[in-house]
């Protein structure tokens, strides 16, 4: 389908209101429709769900009490039966049956300083946290909401932005305020986990620090954003890899500069193919590939650049997981959430 | 851990004669006029005759930016249209430690001060500091920034450096 020949504009469904301070993050349930979670300098999270009869959203939960500082980034398990939270305060905590009376935490305390991001594998056996002190860790998901230290990461020499697991194999990577992403892998279930690439200036990476990652469906391609005011694509040969060839690095496909002035904190690839950025400059920015349907070249290009998204910083962007409705959340200093439909222009 | 003051004697400058603002003939409170680099410098140096405002001060000294000639009117670059703001200060040593902590300071001030819409940028001169692109960096970045400033210390550090406004 080609997106770009149609008359498509980010179309504003909805601001939710409520966080009292900031919004950081925001992520979509994987396994219901309609149902976004968001995280703020507020120390809370909000769980906001869709109504199936007015189509409108409103805040079904507010997670309080735990996080005693700013809570930076959340993220659903698989299952979405877990929601993980990661805090200033130096805690993860993962939330069971949140806000029911068989609600369960369990807190992970590992990390020195604030902890930044956290992400769970595609089957939800692993769990990957990373923060200010340089450090990541590999945690086993155990029965009845226990974690099991599976592995701590060095490598990185400064404060770790964020972590992702891969879509479709165990193989994790987080990116840094050194500028540069790490690639981790581990040679079979059982082995240690090793830094077995990182993506800097020497191989046509960032200048400043890389703020996000993220993948596209199929796995085998990977857009970066950072401070540099870049966005960067790779691929990756990933049949090789999912064939048991051994690991197979990352290089380096384009750049996309001049877009965005303030510095670009998220990135996030939809299921069909549309890269959605969000940025210091108050814009969320969509680029496609243009050469998506033909066996020629990729050719990023600009979608469309939606100015004054909000009122401040956009923080963190999403698109909502199923494969039709378009939806985007995004999370800003104005403390909104906005829901937006990326649909053809009247 | 060094016992002391960073810098025991620093050169404090003659206070500039200050450019008077020409009289604003509308009194209207709500028509907005456009914020320049007289007035962003004025927020961070305060003329001795608006009694409203405080000078920041120096972490270690009882002057202020002004008169160790950290912060000159030179040194705000100001487009109030795009609303954008970038503030160069010149520590008073080059290995000054406490420049962090005055980058923290005049952050804080301008955004206690702008309207909300300002993008604020801090650096230090160029050549000023031993550490200057790290140091750039870090008073850059918005994740750092406001972790620190959750930072109970820090905080106290900042207000003792700009006292509560009226």
């Amino acid at each position: 389908m080609k997106l770009m020949d149609k008359n498509l504009g980010l179309v504003e469904v909805q601001k939710l209101e409520g966080h009292t301070d900031r919004v950081w993050n925001v992520a979509w349930n994987p396994a219901a429709d309609g149902v976004l979670a968001s995280c703020s300098a507020d120390k809370t999270v909000r769980i906001w769900e869709q109504s199936s009869l007015t189509r409108s959203w409103t805040c079904k939960a507010v997670l309080e009490g735990t996080h005693t500082r700013t809570v930076k980034s959340l993220a659903w398990s698989p299952s979405a039966k877990l929601l993980a939270t990661a805090s200033f305060d130096g805690t993860t905590c993962v939330w069971e049956n949140f806000a029911t009376d068989s609600e369960s935490v369990s807190v992970l305390q590992v990390h020195e300083s604030e902890v930044k991001s956290v992400s769970w594998n595609a089957s939800g056996s692993l769990l990957a946290t990373c923060g200010r002190d340089k450090s990541v860790w590999i945690w086993e998901v155990l029965p009845e909401n226990e974690f099991d230290c599976a592995a701590v990461l060095t490598g990185h020499s400064e404060d770790v932005k964020m972590v992702l697991w891969h879509p479709t194999m165990d193989v994790l990577f987080s990116c840094s305020y050194d500028n540069t992403v790490k690639i981790w892998w581990s040679e079979d279930e059982y082995g240690d986990y090793n830094c077995v690439q990182t993506l800097g200036e020497s191989n046509n990476g960032h200048s400043s620090t890389v703020w996000s990652i993220s993948f596209n469906a199929a796995g085998d391609k990977m857009v970066t954003c950072s401070d540099d005011l870049t966005v960067k694509i790779w691929k990756t040969d990933i049949s090789r890899m999912q064939s048991g060839e051994g690991y197979v690095p990352w290089t380096h496909v384009c750049t996309l500069s001049g877009f965005h002035d303030r510095t670009i904190y998220s990135v996030h690839w939809s299921r069909d193919g549309v890269i959605a950025c969000g940025a210091g400059d108050d814009t969320i920015q969509l680029f496609v590939d243009s050469n998506s349907d033909s066996v020629d070249r990729p050719s990023y290009k600009l979608l469309l650049k939606k100015e004054k998204a909000h009122e401040k910083d956009v923080n963190s962007v999403q698109w909502a997981p199923d494969k039709e409705s378009r939806l985007l959340a995004s999370g800003s200093d104005d403390k909104m959430v906005k829901i937006w439909k990326l649909a053809s222009e009247p | 851990m060094v016992t002391g003051l960073i810098n025991e004697n620093p050169i404090i400058y003659p206070k500039k004669e200050r450019r008077l603002r020409t009289d604003s003939s509308t009194t209207d409170e709500f028509t907005p006029e456009p914020i320049d680099q007289l007035e962003i410098f004025d927020i961070l140096n305060f003329g001795n005759c608006n009694p409203f405002v405080v000078d920041i001060k120096d972490p270690e000294h009882p002057n202020t930016l002004e008169d160790l000639r950290v912060v000159t009117e030179d040194s705000v670059e100001v487009d109030d249209e795009n609303s954008y703001v970038r503030v160069t200060f010149t520590p008073t040593v080059e290995h000054c430690s406490m420049a962090t902590v005055i980058g923290l300071c005049v952050r804080v001030k301008l955004l206690r001060s702008l309207p909300s819409r300002y993008k604020i940028d801090i650096r230090v001169a160029p050549g000023s500091h031993a550490t200057e692109d790290a140091l750039n960096k870090q008073l850059n970045d918005k994740e750092r920034v406001a972790a620190a400033l959750e930072n109970p210390n820090l905080v106290e550090m900042v207000d003792e450096c700009l006292p509560s406004e009226e």
